[in-house]
């Protein structure tokens, strides 16, 4: 089964080759991409550090700010690395509902994150866990969310953080639109660098294929809207290789639409942060959207319902293993001389502490009240909702009589 | 025969048809390869290919509106749609396309398609992944609109929709997966628009659809058995077109109704129901119809929540009670 899906990939016939015409041979044009698209070599993405931990000139883009910095990102990326870690084990010991794993994709949220000023506004999609501790958000509410204790969970205005979102490519649209509020409240193009905001909508490379995110396209461009189209291209929508949403590389869409695409190292923190900075600065001043495609892999499995042993190979893992987002800030760190032992082994007790926080805090979630699924349907009840709530109650006092 | 769960049925209804009818394809997100979102239509790929089993983008508005295109060129397709609420995505498609090709095309449009969509509650998918849509869907003039609860019926509901020449939604449930039951190896189909009586009684009548048919059914026994209550319960299997004539037959001699409904309660199909019956029998009637119904909340996702929020067996025999 798997080996069919890659054996597509790599004997794929020219776009231009004619369909056969007799028989039902639809094969030839429905059946494999292009192999452009997984040739990752004619579109380099950029990157500033290797996966050997070297850093790297752009001619476009460079990070200018300090080794402290670099250290303050290598422990976002542990302890992000290490909730998705906890959130998996929970799972697996029934603690959650769910949940979607973001292993791999550590660098390409902790860069975008961190290069967000507090002013702007996120919209993530089910797997932003990195982004939203750059944010501030208490990784419990993210359990909470998973384990289905409350509705939401997190307030978005306080951290500027929107909720989850699952009907894919959905926040896309809603993005657009909050980016052209912010129009209209003047944070646009004011000159004033803590003023001005921007929007950044986070979405994967299956999403590339939903008409809402071709439509925010269309709108944020002939609205210049001031946001950030994020897409952490994984190279998997489930079980769905990129092939089958792409023949071309997807940064490339962009100009289309009518606004610049880059293609950054989804692995590298420190060119997500510069290219995201630069997306960032450009939105905020006035100049409109732009479309950041993260090169990134989903090292483990589209959520802890999904088994990817069915459709991928293990050599695809192995590959991508040799690039891990936080190994070559650590390369880094240690060859430069600018983190000692003390350092790291510091890092690694917060994210034990962390560990237990989750799963002590995790366990010790209320479980809601059963009346309450009547609350905020509406701001006001209605009649028959104040009705049915009554009857209910009625029912669940019928179950304490029979004791 | 052969002892079958729901979940494996789905593949062979498909698979079925796929062997039988060249014109028939197969297309959705994550069906071919990987067998199924949820492993339902595992093997097919491996059988069929790339040429009739179809992995496509991420895009419900072209599953449906590609595969009506492909329907009118004279192929038979059968597009999945991953969960029913994301035939919000494609609703223009469903509600104004495909719905509408045949009538406004004064008859010259044929739209042959089968939409299956997996829904319902009772998984903890939440809100936007846990809904049931047979009422609006039934809403809609030009669709055929069909839910089956058992392995059979999804095998026979699906052979009909496909010999079908016009639109056919068919809406499986994610609960039922594991129910299991004896399948005829040779070909057979259900008709659409003929009810099922699961179980006779004399007493009430509970209509059900899907999901909620196993939970009228359990309501039922335990009526039977605890409280001396004899309900006959009627799987309603598609709500268009409806079998007006078993209804009727069952309430002349019952003298009561109550449906089972999974949706919430304004506008559920119960409510057609409670209709044509207070219309066209509203003289064998001994007492108001009532409706067991999910409260109109957006289904929750904890999962006490959930389940105080759709009906169960036990929901129904209290209802029951204070009926009788
Ligand atoms: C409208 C809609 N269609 C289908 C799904 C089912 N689904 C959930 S995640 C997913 C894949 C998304 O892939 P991608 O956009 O690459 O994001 P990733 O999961 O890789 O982060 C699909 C098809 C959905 N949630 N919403
Ligand atoms: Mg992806």
């Amino acid at each position: 089964m798997t080996d069919s899906v890659h054996a597509e990939s790599g004997t794929a016939p020219g776009a231009a080759e004619a369909p056969s015409t007799e028989g039902t041979d639809l094969g030839v044009v429905f059946g494999p991409g292009s192999p452009a698209v997984s040739d990752e070599s004619g579109t380099a993405p950029v990157q500033l550090l290797t996966p050997e931990g070297e850093r790297r000139e752009h001619p476009d883009y460079s990070f200018d700010l300090d080794d402290e910095v670099i250290k303050g990102f290598y422990r976002d990326l542990v302890l992000t690395r290490r909730i998705d870690a906890e959130a998996t084990a929970l799972q697996r010991h029934g603690e959650l509902g769910i949940w979607a794993q973001l292993l791999g994709q550590e660098a390409a949220q902790i860069g975008s994150g961190r290069a967000m000023g507090p002013q702007d506004f996120v919209f993530p999609t089910y797997r932003e866990h990195g982004v939203a501790w750059c944010r501030g958000v208490d990784p419990l509410h993210l359990l909470g969310l998973f384990r289905g204790v409350d509705q939401g969970g997190w307030d978005p205005n306080e951290n500027n953080f929107a909720l989850y979102t699952i009907v894919i490519g959905a926040q896309t649209l809603h993005a657009t639109g909050y980016a052209m509020g912010m129009q209209r409240d003047g944070v646009v193009g004011s000159g004033d660098p803590d003023k001005d905001a921007a929007v950044v909508a986070y979405f994967g490379d299956g999403a590339t294929s939903q008409g809402d995110v071709n439509e925010a396209f269309i709108w944020a461009s002939v609205f210049n809207a001031p946001v950030v189209f994020f897409c952490q291209n994984n190279q998997w929508a489930i079980s769905e290789p990129i092939e089958r949403q792409s023949r071309i590389p997807l940064y490339q869409r962009a100009h289309g639409f009518g606004f610049p695409g880059v293609r950054v190292d989804g692995n590298d923190v420190l060119a997500c942060y510069a290219v995201t900075q630069a997306a960032l600065r450009r939105a905020r001043e006035g100049s409109g959207p732009t479309f950041v495609e993260a090169y990134t892999y989903r090292m483990g499995a589209h959520t802890t319902t999904d088994d990817p042993t069915r459709y991928r190979l293990s050599e695809d893992l192995e590959h991508w293993k040799l690039k891990d987002p936080i190994a070559r800030v650590k390369a880094y760190l240690v060859r430069g001389g600018l983190a000692d032992d003390a350092f790291f082994a510091g890092i690694e007790q917060e994210a034990e502490a962390m560990g237990e926080h989750l799963r002590e805090g995790c366990r010790a979630l209320p479980d809601p009240s059963p009346l309450s699924i009547f609350d905020q349907v509406f701001v006001e009840q209605t009649p028959e909702l104040a009705a049915q709530k009554e009857q209910f109650a009625a029912y669940l006092a019928s179950f304490e009589g029979a004791h | 025969m052969t002892v079958m769960n729901y979940r494996k049925a789905i593949a062979e209804g498909i698979g079925r048809a796929l062997r039988s009818d060249q014109r028939v394809v197969f297309l959705g997100e994550d069906v071919g390869a990987a067998g199924g979102a949820f492993k339902s239509t595992v093997g097919l790929y491996e059988e069929f290919g790339p040429d009739r089993v179809w992995d496509t983008p991420i895009s419900e508005q072209a599953i449906v509106g590609a595969a009506m295109g492909a329907a009118m060129t004279g192929l038979r397709p059968i597009a999945e749609i991953m969960f029913t609420d994301f035939l919000g995505v494609c609703w223009d498609m469903v509600a104004n396309q495909v719905a509408k090709a045949r009538y406004m095309s004064g008859g010259q449009l044929e739209v042959p398609l089968v939409i299956r969509a997996h829904g319902g509650a009772g998984l903890g998918f939440g809100a936007q992944h846990s809904q049931t849509w047979e009422n609006l869907l039934m809403s809609i003039p030009g669709i055929k609109v069909a839910a089956p609860s058992t392995p059979r019926d999804v095998i026979g509901l699906l052979a009909a929709a496909v010999a079908d020449p016009d639109p056919v939604i068919l809406l499986e449930h994610k609960a039922l997966f594991d129910a299991k039951e004896d399948v005829p190896d040779e070909p057979f189909l259900e008709p659409l628009g003929s009810a099922s009586i699961r179980r006779t009684g004399d007493d009430l009548t509970l209509v059900a659809l899907s999901a909620m048919v196993p939970v009228a059914v359990q309501a039922a026994a335990t009526l039977e058995a605890e409280h001396g209550i004899s309900a006959e319960v009627i799987d309603l299997r598609s709500v268009t077109p409806t079998d007006t004539a078993t209804l009727l037959q069952s309430v002349e001699r019952t003298s009561r109704l109550m449906t089972v409904e999974e949706n919430p309660r304004p506008c559920g199909w119960g409510a057609e129901i409670a209709s044509i019956v207070a219309e066209e029998g509203f003289t064998f009637l001994d007492a108001p119809i009532q409706r067991v119904t999910s409260a109109n909340v957006p289904v929750p996702f904890a999962a006490n929540l959930e389940h105080a929020t759709i009906p169960n067996a036990d929901t129904v025999v209290k209802a029951v009670l204070s009926y009788s």
